[in-house]
């Protein structure tokens, strides 16, 4: 019954989705305030109605309801409750279903709250949402419903693929959709604004909070992603040049561009027409990842829930919106009036310096994702770009756009004082490069590129530390002062200050993380040990123990450093009789910044005979600091996002107190 | 400067473009220069030995682990076969194998060929994902014809016995 109400709660969401396209579209047309809030209250529904779909679809999962094709797919009666959730989304349908929502959710976001847009603008904007809701929704109810039954129905489910069974991996797939679909509004005002002929201040301050919103989602859901990579996969590695991993990335650089083009659209409204067509490629390239990872023509190790035919659906649907999209951003787009005129040296000039970078690069990360499949096409001839393709072509022009960061928020609009902004960043260049010159001098073993790196990393926190000082004129003003500046602040600027720190610590953790990498491996019999990092690792035993659905050998290898017992690592090695599936849960000993990971491999006899386990040690310095970076990326963006909703709601209230005092008047 | 447009505009276009060009210069040398160096050709067995591949080149090598053929050398390295059932490469590889590597399982090894003909792997792909075959695995097995279909592969329509497992 339950499945039987999701899968019509899906269909109605459909029908309530064409409808919010039709009211909205007529009320737009037409001029009437009914039918547009029609169209609102359309959107809303549709909602409420993936939601039902969506919640039937939960209810099945926890009922282990293996009438359902799905989840008899995905679940088994021993899961833990947590993945049980996690399987609802776990599988193509699943996560399709989970698309739709997020898609709908922010549509009837903006129905319901955008009340500050201009009229025209939001309805031209709820209609394009309605539309996507379409297309995503039909290929849901049509190709991809997760509500087939199953006769006869099976006593028991497939279990979900053991290497998703992980905290990081259950909370993964909801915040990339949510970073991935958050720019579906950016694209539906951007097509809104086309269809309008119209963009403004205003267009840009309703862009930059779902920017924020769905780039911070974004970044969060990809930091969760590497987090997971590192502890559950037991490589050691956090970020592979994988398509699948590089089909996430390219929506978040252009996100990063849209994320500073917007201010400028909004501060001096120009580059607007780069702006709208930003706003176009975001959505587009989360698309083409959804397409990528979905239909498996490329191979990833990443791979799950592929199904090469209906991943020829989402192409269809990419090509359709994307293809409307962009060919409506040439018919009207050269209609746009230039926007304000700005010197060589402004804030203007370093924000276009970085949308340049930020597009070559994806423009090359898009190249050597999709080279392969061009060659394929053209040759025959089956090849991979390897990690070494992306070390040569992304890190030169991100290490160029770094090099210029620190300076940009120094510099004056319109016209910038580049003297001026040197002199205040000397110290922090200084610095830079003392840090720079001294990991190559005094770090064994010494790397000129992890130096290099260090010191691109350093410049950037310092850089962005700089900037606080500077604005709160700390050395110069008295203490009160300087106490009275920094509150004084808005949040966006502190938003703007975290996320560039954000960087800088991720650069500072990868580059050391990569550059200093230690790995020791060894059959050790309980009792034996081995080195890594400095320090000493000794099996104490190994023994077997159950979990809830799985059968684990489990190790306990004491750690210690100079003789004395830092820590006990307690690597798992884990069988899941339901797939017939081995997975390694890493033992991470967090020290300081660092990590140290310990892997616990199979059973192998050691070179003197004696039964042992296969132990892999890895030192990873300063690896904490790799995902604590994006988190202070994302929370970044979350505060200047709260910000945003402070000056959205300034402006409402202005905008009612001024159309007060004319109805007075 | 006569030879610089009069317009305003004009100008400030030049400027960007002055400024953009280099970049993206950049940007395709760098991609072109990576490009060489960083692409890895895919072979199945049965095409590695008709491509007569030079010691030395890396390569990936795919197909599926052929049973029986794996041996663990005591000094921890494994050796083991990749067959599409026409032609098969011994691989030799030092490390630890990826969790999901079994007999019948479908990998992708990445190395290269020394002077006497044997594969020695740096790297061993498994999938994460059970009934996941690699695209160059399964289009190298149907090359060879010796395709028989993905077992499970289509996810949604689970039969009784697989099911029931």
């Amino acid at each position: 019954m339950i499945a039987e109400l999701g899968a019509f709660s899906l269909v109605l969401a459909l029908a309530l989705s064409a409808a919010q396209v039709a009211l909205s579209a007529a009320g737009r047309i037409r001029g009437s305030e009914p039918l547009r809030r029609a169209g609102e209250g359309a959107a809303g529904a549709a909602f409420l109605a993936v939601l039902v779909a969506f919640g039937a679809l939960t209810v099945s999962f926890l009922t282990s309801d293996f009438s359902v094709a799905n989840v008899a797919a995905n679940s088994h009666t021993d899961k833990p409750l947590l993945y049980k959730v996690a399987g609802v989304w776990g599988s193509h349908e699943g996560s399709l279903l989970l698309w739709c929502l997020t898609l709908t959710g922010f549509g009837a976001a903006v129905a319901l709250t955008g009340e500050s847009l201009p009229k025209g603008l939001k309805a031209s904007a709820v209609a394009t949402q309605g539309a996507l809701g379409v297309l995503f929704l039909a290929f849901a109810a049509f190709a991809s419903n997760p509500f087939l039954r199953l006769n006869p129905v099976p006593v028991e489910g497939r279990s979900l693929n053991p290497l998703l069974q992980d905290p990081a991996l259950a909370l993964h797939p909801p915040f990339l959709y949510g970073g991935y679909v958050g720019f579906s509004v950016v694209f539906s005002l951007a097509v809104a604004a086309l269809i309008e002929g119209r963009v403004d201040a205003a267009w840009a301050r309703w862009v930059r909070p779902w920017t924020l919103a769905a780039w911070s989602l974004l970044t969060a859901g990809i930091a969760l992603g590497a987090f997971w990579a590192y502890y559950e996969l037991g490589w050691g590695g956090w970020w592979f040049w994988d398509p699948v991993e590089n089909a996430s990335f390219m929506p978040w650089l252009v996100g990063a561009a849209l994320l500073h083009s917007a201010i400028v659209t909004e501060k001096r409204g120009a580059l607007v027409g780069w702006t709208v067509f930003l706003a176009l490629a975001a959505f587009s390239f989360s698309m083409l990842g959804a397409f990528l990872v979905r239909s498996g023509v490329l191979t990833s190790v990443h791979a799950f829930a592929v199904d090469p035919a209906r991943g020829l659906v989402l192409l269809a649907i990419l090509g359709v919106t994307a293809g409307s999209g962009f060919a409506l951003f040439a018919w009207r787009a050269p209609a746009f009036a230039p926007g304000g005129v700005f010197a060589p040296i402004s804030r203007e000039s370093s924000l276009v310096l970085n949308n340049l970078f930020l597009a070559a690069a994806t423009a090359t990360v898009l190249l050597g994702t999709l080279y392969p499949l061009m060659l394929e096409a053209a040759t025959g001839e089956t090849i991979s770009v390897g990690p070494a393709y992306f070390n040569l072509t992304f890190a030169p022009l991100m290490a160029a756009a770094a090099l210029i960061l620190p300076a940009g928020p120094l510099l004056a609009w319109k016209r910038g004082d580049l003297k001026g902004v040197i002199q205040r960043l000397t110290a922090a260049a200084g610095l830079a490069i003392a840090a720079a010159v001294l990991t190559y001098a005094l770090v064994e073993p010494r790397k000129a590129f992890g130096a290099v790196g260090v010191g691109i990393g350093a410049w950037l926190v310092l850089g962005a530390l700089a900037e606080v000082i500077e604005r709160a004129r700390v050395g110069r003003a008295r203490a009160g002062e300087v106490w009275r500046r920094l509150k004084g602040l808005p949040r966006g600027a502190w938003g703007m200050t975290l996320g560039h720190l954000g960087l800088g610590v991720f650069v500072l953790g990868a580059c050391v993380e990569t550059g200093w990498k230690q790995e020791s491996a060894e059959v050790l019999a309980p009792g034996r040990g081995l080195e890594v990092g400095g320090y000493a690792l000794r099996l104490d035993r190994a023994g077997a123990v159950d979990g809830p659905n799985y059968l684990a050998e489990r190790a306990s290898v004491s750690v210690s450093k100079d003789g004395s017992t830092v820590c006990t690592a307690e690597p798992e090695r884990r069988f899941f009789p339901a797939g017939g599936q081995t997975t390694s849960e890493v033992a991470l000993c967090f020290r300081g910044l660092s990590d140290l990971y310990v892997v616990l491999g199979e059973r192998r006899a050691t070179a003197a005979g004696e039964p042992g386990w296969l132990v892999r040690a890895y030192w990873n310095p300063w690896a904490r600091l790799i995902f604590l970076g994006p988190l202070l990326m994302a929370a970044g963006g979350l505060v200047s996002l709260s910000d945003r909703r402070l000056r959205l709601g300034v402006a409402a209230r202005r905008a009612a107190a001024s159309a007060k005092a004319e109805a007075a008047a | 400067m006569g030879f610089l447009p009069k317009s305003r505009t004009a100008r400030r276009r030049l400027t960007i473009v002055a400024v953009a060009a280099p970049i993206l210069a950049a940007a395709v040398g760098l991609s072109l220069w990576a490009m060489r160096d960083a692409v890895v050709f895919f072979y199945g067995p049965s095409q590695a030995q008709a491509a007569q591949i030079p010691p030395g080149r890396t390569v990936r090598i795919g197909g599926l682990v052929e049973t029986g053929s794996v041996a663990k050398n005591p000094d921890g390295s494994v050796a083991f076969t990749v067959t599409d059932n026409t032609a098969s490469t011994r691989i030799l590889y030092r490390g630890d194998l990826p969790d999901l590597f079994r007999e019948g399982q479908g990998i992708v090894a990445q190395g290269a060929f020394d002077r006497s003909g044997g594969f020695e792997a740096k790297q061993v792909l498994a999938k994460h994902d059970e009934t996941y075959m690699p695209r160059e695995v399964a289009d190298a097995l149907k090359a060879s014809g010796e395709w028989r279909g993905e077992d499970g592969k289509t996810a949604n329509a689970p039969d009784g016995a697989a099911a029931a497992r």
